[in-house]
């Protein structure tokens, strides 16, 4: 259940860059998150929702981008989804594949801001 | 108005720079980092008390850091090796994180320390997560907690430098199916070593002492997969003798030489 420490580095994190768009308020939060991040999305909202209260990102909403895990099958050139749990060979011509292409994923991708109404 | 600023931070940036630092220091100070992950009840510290034995038999000077999230009864056990230990507690926190293992380094371990062992908390999901500056990352299981482990836990063993196979000596007590094992393993994470161990009869420790100090020395560690597409070179070093890496296996034809050691045939 480490999703809470995460939650609060992404606050901070965006709470960062708020400051530098002050004074405008931050309605959501944008995340990539991917299939082999070793975080659980459902648990990383409930989390957000917690770990916001009594900051500036009281009011914003953690938006979660799942990213599905691929790897690329360097001999014959083929991408393929790894599947859950991951399976790290290529499915057509069963060699093991060294390269992951995506689903390590655990980053903030944008915040939404609101402008201070006049 | 709503507007959307671009960002692209990755969440545990900060972790992962400070435990960048930690390891570029740490190799300043000629000391390396093994970083030991498991469950609860694998066996980490039973284990861990011959390996600082016959470390310290050998005169190489090692010392472990041990975190709990509670008592301090590891500290004691491992203390009887006669290597340097401290005891972590964590204070019901799952994981470790760079920034407490930092805060344990200011003046500590001694200076000729060639191996800190880092006995992360007992769990298999959180402490995948962060990176605390190790240049070898032991997953670690014992024959008790089932052949699929690897897959319920694809993180953890995903990306893991080597993985240990523990309690060895109960395995046909228990009905441990060794195939299906290392088969789960190069699954998650093609090329990774397993070495069988048991605190009890022995069996693996000389092996495992051997390859982590030959990491220290600066031995080639294994690239997981899942850990990118780094160092390719690296992880081609590693791999077992016999076929070309990269080339189909037949099955059970990838294991090495010797009793001590399995190496993950095709799945």
């Amino acid at each position: 259940m480490h999703e809470l420490s995460i939650a609060t580095a992404v606050l901070e994190r965006a709470a960062e860059e708020a400051r530098r768009h002050a004074p405008a308020r931050v309605t959501a939060v944008r995340v990539r998150v991917g299939e082999l991040a070793g975080v659980v999305p459902d648990a990383l909202r409930f989390s957000f929702d917690v770990a916001r209260r009594g900051t500036a990102l009281a009011a914003a909403r953690l938006l979660v981008e799942e990213i599905t895990a691929t790897a690329r099958c360097a001999p014959c050139g083929d991408d393929f989804a790894v599947g859950t749990p991951p399976f790290l060979w290529c499915p057509r011509c069963d060699r093991p594949t060294t390269r992951l292409l995506t689903g390590r994923e655990l980053e903030i991708t944008g915040i939404e801001l609101e402008e201070a109404s006049a | 108005m709503c507007r959307v600023i671009d960002v692209r931070q990755a969440v545990l940036a900060e972790n992962d720079a400070l435990a960048g630092a930690l390891r570029e220091e740490l190799a300043a100070r000629g000391t390396t980092v093994v970083n030991l992950l498991s469950s609860p009840g694998s066996g980490k510290t039973a284990l861990l008390e011959p390996v600082l034995a016959a470390a310290v038999a050998r005169g190489v000077p090692v010392a472990a850091l041990t975190a709990d999230l509670a008592t301090e009864n590891d500290a004691r056990r491992l203390a009887r090796s006669g290597a340097p230990v401290r005891q972590v507690l964590t204070g019901g926190l799952c994981h470790l994180e760079a920034a407490q293992l930092r805060g344990h380094l200011e003046d500590w371990p001694p200076d000729d320390t060639r191996v800190l062992f880092v006995e992360n908390v007992g769990n298999l999901v959180c402490p995948a997560a962060y990176d605390l500056g190790e240049k070898l990352r032991v997953t670690l299981m014992s024959v008790t907690e089932g052949e699929d482990k690897p897959l319920k836990y694809p993180t953890a063993f995903g990306l893991a430098h080597l993985v240990v196979l523990t309690k060895t000596d109960i395995a046909d007590a228990v009905g441990f199916d060794r195939v299906a094992f290392t088969q789960n393993v190069a699954r998650v994470n093609p090329g990774v070593e397993i070495l069988a161990t048991s605190a009890r009869t022995g069996e693996g420790l000389e092996v495992l002492v051997d390859r982590m100090l030959a990491v220290a020395d600066g031995a080639a560690v294994h690239r997981p997969t899942m850990e990118g597409g780094r160092a390719a070179a690296a992880r081609r070093a590693h791999v077992a003798p016999g076929p070309e890496p990269g080339r189909p296996h037949a099955r059970g034809r990838h294991r090495r030489p010797g009793p001590e050691s399995l190496t993950a045939p095709q799945p």
